[in-house]
């Protein structure tokens, strides 16, 4: 039911950035290369009879092209709909009846999918993903189902204060960058997207170059290789075009209020971060958990939350996009206390650039991300999309017998240097959403794209 | 996942779902679905000198544990004018004890490379903790230290009071559809324990003190009111010298008889309509009393469960064929049902208008619905479908660490048994086509419903 409700882009990136934030651990993962040629990375459990598959083509909704904003959101939720001999419906309960679930979900910088099946029917299972990928059928009524869904899901975004301050934030920070974007597009994108321009994202995106999968669960090599090639073996070699220009953030220290009549106002902030790549980031990994780190353990949480009882939850995020990266943060505190949070954020943000952690918090934060590991890869779904991601990173096969050291050798020094040259409480940018009280807009919000 | 109220998590629904799939009410065994790997899954329990009831659920999948302490007391046992309460309770207990000052227990399990949380619900409280496999014996200690050893004073109190506050304005005040949900379930609960909502009334939640939450704590918490749960990678063997060395000492309390009201019958519908400028669509639900495991006309819930997955399971259910595929009225359609209450359950249906439909038009297909399934039935073919999709839901539910061990606690607190659980493929697997036409007769009736229909209201 992937079509039901679209997670808003930001909360999504979050999450992913999150849940491969691992150590190594004691996973065998094994490289895999099928007969005609599909590699994987497999990780084998026998202990629960179900296998998930997960894999990404590059090139995301960010691709979309100008005037067809949603496309790639569009194919997400076709790609089910009808698919080789089968209609929708019967493609549904052919997939109920083998246990499965599949679902496609297009990020700003890849196309991702998951396929979850019990053991018992796996071969069958996979061949509905493979027709879902070649013969999608596209027919005009579930086209035409689908646009209508889309366009109530962008009607709900817009009357989301969460999502309302995310598209803002996003699209002030990225003005003249896709990523600035509604993956879901917009009204009038939606209402372009033709069946040709579906067929064609098919034809260029679902190809063999580039394309990474993660398989895991129970299931041995030679199975694993049987599944690469009927899910993926007919696809074409080549690879889309799709890359994009680096962007950078334009954090100019705005704060912007969209008015919106609740009672609790809620904030979107953040600043250019660090792409994956940067050689800072693990430094910067630590830094943002003493800073804004989530379940209690960042300075926001214990100013905010717990001395003052200001908000429910406060914590910030590393966003690493392809060619951009963010920190990002949220909170949502009553309208009358709006302006006393704000300013403990920036209070908070520029204590940390002036002074860094102590060597407490900087171990605490270490151990807590060395050892949080075993926690998060304990189904086939966490595991295999550390997998794609690990993958996607280009991180390395032995990546996860490394990342406790790479944290661990993350010095005091290092990470103080790094809060005085990222963190920049004149750059930190706000939207609010709500009716709040103690705050000075710097200028209008810039209209919605929608 | 939707159901509690956790302390960093989603909103609360109506009695435990454990899963947000549709699907997964409870279980865990799997035993028919996959003959293979039948009965993985050997949970061993005992119970302590004081009462409190233990299961270790072995798995050694990964290096980590899942512990998780499990009261019998909830959101319904909330005294009068005291909503909220439990709640809030659950909160404080991070707030420190003797030896533990206020935070210092998530800190130090975050230290060690954990994760900790909680959550309320109507019939009960948890708390728990993942961490890897060598740190059972600090979580064991840390549990066992606030069972009875909690200490609080205003100075933690009462920001902690404001924080709730906030996640009510999060949860329910600024969501349009949640304050409807709220006032459709008290309109349906007249008197039934049920009636408030768990996180509380707002004027009474400004009202609680650091009396009422130590009141509340000396009345429930206490071993003989507790279950212990720990899944991972540990045995009964090693887990049970661990258990006894911090749980053994502590005393037994009597625990008070806990009230839950029966529901007065009912002979009138209950209908409301709610217009909200921040509603992005019409949106149309109803809620039907109906037996929980330990109330009512028990019979019905294995029935109803299979109902709710044929009329509103997924995408080839009933509702959904009929309301979003065939006659394109509806953008989302489903059912819902959750029979693991101590008292009355819910059986909700609900629908999203597509743009243009007027609500009243699906309505009307929706009551064609019901009306054919009560006239009808359903079908061998459905029943077949539906069974097997919820027999997969179960071997998916052993999928994680924290799967398993919230299922088995959430049995064991209700007064349930491992048996229970591991039994539900089966007897899910016996339910009939009769069975199933006798609880949609019997439980979806008119002046049993409570029907909320939230409209978009556009400001010119």
């Amino acid at each position: 039911m992937s079509r039901v409700i679209r997670r808003p882009l930001i909360a999504a990136l979050l999450l992913l950035s999150t849940a491969w934030l691992t150590s190594a651990q004691a996973i065998a993962i094994q490289p895999i290369t099928s007969p005609s040629g599909i590699s994987a990375w497999l990780v084998e459990d026998h202990s629960v009879p179900v296998v998930t598959l997960r894999f990404a083509f590059p090139g995301g909704a960010a691709g979309d092209p100008a005037g067809k904003g949603g496309l790639a959101a569009m194919v997400s939720d076709l790609l089910d709909e009808g698919a080789g001999p089968y209609d929708t419906t019967m493609f549904h309960k052919r997939l109920e009846t083998l246990g499965g679930y599949v679902s496609f979900s297009p990020g700003q910088d890849e196309f991702s999918g998951s396929l979850r099946m019990l053991k018992l029917n796996l071969q069958d299972t996979v061949e509905l993903l493979h027709l879902s990928l070649t013969t999608p059928q596209f027919v005009p009524e579930a086209i035409e189902r689908i646009r209508a869904d889309m366009v109530a899901v962008l009607a709900r975004q817009a009357h989301n204060p969460r999502s309302i301050a995310s598209r803002l934030w996003m699209q002030d920070a990225f003005e003249r960058h896709p990523y600035g974007s509604n993956a879901n597009g917009n009204e009038a994108s939606v209402a372009a997207i033709t069946r040709d321009d579906l067929v064609s994202y098919v034809a260029s995106h679902f190809q063999r170059q580039g394309l990474v999968i993660g398989i895991v669960g129970d299931v041995t090599a030679a199975e694993a290789a049987a599944v690469l090639d009927r899910a993926f073996g007919d696809l074409p070699a080549g690879q889309a075009a799709v890359e994009l220009p680096d962007a950078r953030p334009g954090d100019d220290g705005a704060l912007v209020v969209s008015k919106w009549p609740v009672p609790q106002s809620v904030v979107t902030f953040g600043q250019i971060g660090l792409k994956r790549d940067d050689p800072d980031w693990y430094a910067a990994l630590v830094l943002n958990d003493i800073l804004g780190g989530g379940n209690f353990r960042g300075r926001l949480m214990n100013e905010i939350r717990e001395k003052r009882g200001l908000a429910y939850g406060v914590s910030t995020d590393l966003v690493p996009y392809r060619h951009a990266g963010l920190i990002l943060g949220s909170v949502a505190t009553e309208n009358g206390r709006v302006g006393e949070t704000i300013a403990l954020v920036r209070t908070e943000w520029q204590r940390m650039r002036d002074q860094g952690p102590t060597e407490a918090e900087l171990d605490a934060a270490k151990t807590y991300l060395s050892g949080s590991f075993p926690l998060s890869l304990d189904s086939t779904s966490h595991i295999a999309a550390v997998l794609v991601q690990l993958q996607i990173d280009r991180l390395g096969i032995d990546y996860l017998d490394r990342r406790a050291a790479l944290i661990d050798a993350v010095t005091l020094d290092q990470v103080r240097a790094l809060a005085r040259r990222l963190l920049d409480p004149n750059g930190l940018s706000f939207v609010i959403v709500g009716e709040p009280a103690g705050v000075t807009a710097t200028r209008p919000p810039r209209p919605m794209q929608h | 996942m939707s159901i509690f109220l956790p302390r960093g998590g989603s909103r609360s629904r109506r009695c435990k779902r454990l899963i947000g799939a549709a699907i997964l009410a409870v279980l865990l065994s799997a035993s028919t679905a996959a003959p293979a790997s039948a009965q993985q899954f050997d949970a061993e329990s005992f119970t302590l000198a004081n009462g409190l009831k233990v299961a270790v659920l072995p798995s050694h999948r990964v290096p980590a544990i899942t512990v998780m302490v499990w009261y019998k007391v909830g959101a319904a046992d909330d005294p009068r004018g005291k909503s909220g309460i439990a709640h809030f309770l659950e909160h404080l207990m991070f707030k420190g004890t003797k030896d533990v000052p206020p935070g210092a227990l998530t800190a130090q399990i975050a230290r060690n490379g954990g994760r900790n949380n909680a959550f309320t619900a109507e019939d009960y409280t948890a708390f728990y903790e993942t961490v890897a496999r060598d740190r059972l014996d600090m979580v064991l200690r840390l549990e066992a230290d606030r069972m009875t050893g909690l200490v609080l004073d205003d100075r933690v109190v009462l920001p902690e009071r404001d924080v709730i506050l906030e996640e009510r304005r999060m949860r329910i005040d600024n969501e349009p559809s949640a304050l409807l949900a709220e006032q459709l379930n008290a309109a349906l609960f007249l008197n039934a324990s049920y009636h408030n909502p768990t996180i509380g009334w707002e004027t009474e939640m400004r009202g609680l003190r650091t009396e009422d939450a130590l009141a509340f704590y000396r009345r429930w918490y206490a071993p003989n009111n507790a279950v212990l749960v720990i899944a991972g990678d540990v045995t009964a063997a090693e887990a049970r010298p661990l258990v006894e060395r911090y749980f053994d000492a502590l005393p037994q309390r009597p625990i008070p008889d806990r009230l839950r009201l029966d529901e007065p019958p009912h002979h009138a519908p209950v209908r409301l309509e709610m217009k909200s400028t921040r509603a992005a669509q019409s949106s149309w639900r109803r809620y039907y009393l109906a037996p929980g495991h330990f109330y009512g006309e028990t019979q019905h819930t294995y029935p109803l469960e299979v109902l709710a997955e044929i009329l509103g399971g997924g995408s080839s259910s009933r509702l959904y064929q009929s309301l979003v595929l065939t006659q394109r009225l509806a953008l989302t359609a489903g059912a819902d049902y959750a029979p693991a209450c101590l008292g009355p359950a819910v059986f909700s249906i609900h629908a999203t208008a597509r743009n243009g439909v007027a609500i009243g038009d699906l309505e009307a297909a929706i009551d064609v619905e019901l009306r054919r399934l009560a006239d009808e039935g359903v079908t061998d073919d459905e029943v077949l479908r539906a069974e097997t999709r919820m027999q997969s839901a179960a071997i998916y539910s052993r999928d994680s660490l924290s799967g398993p061990a919230n299922i088995i606690g959430a049995a064991l607190t209700l007064g349930r048994t491992i048996d229970d659980v591991t039994q539900w493929p089966e007897r899910i697997a016996k339910v009939t086509t009769a069975q199933i036409q006798a609880a949609a007769r019997a439980v979806l009736i008119e002046r049993n419903a409570a029907t909320g229909i939230l409209l978009p209201e556009h400001t010119s």
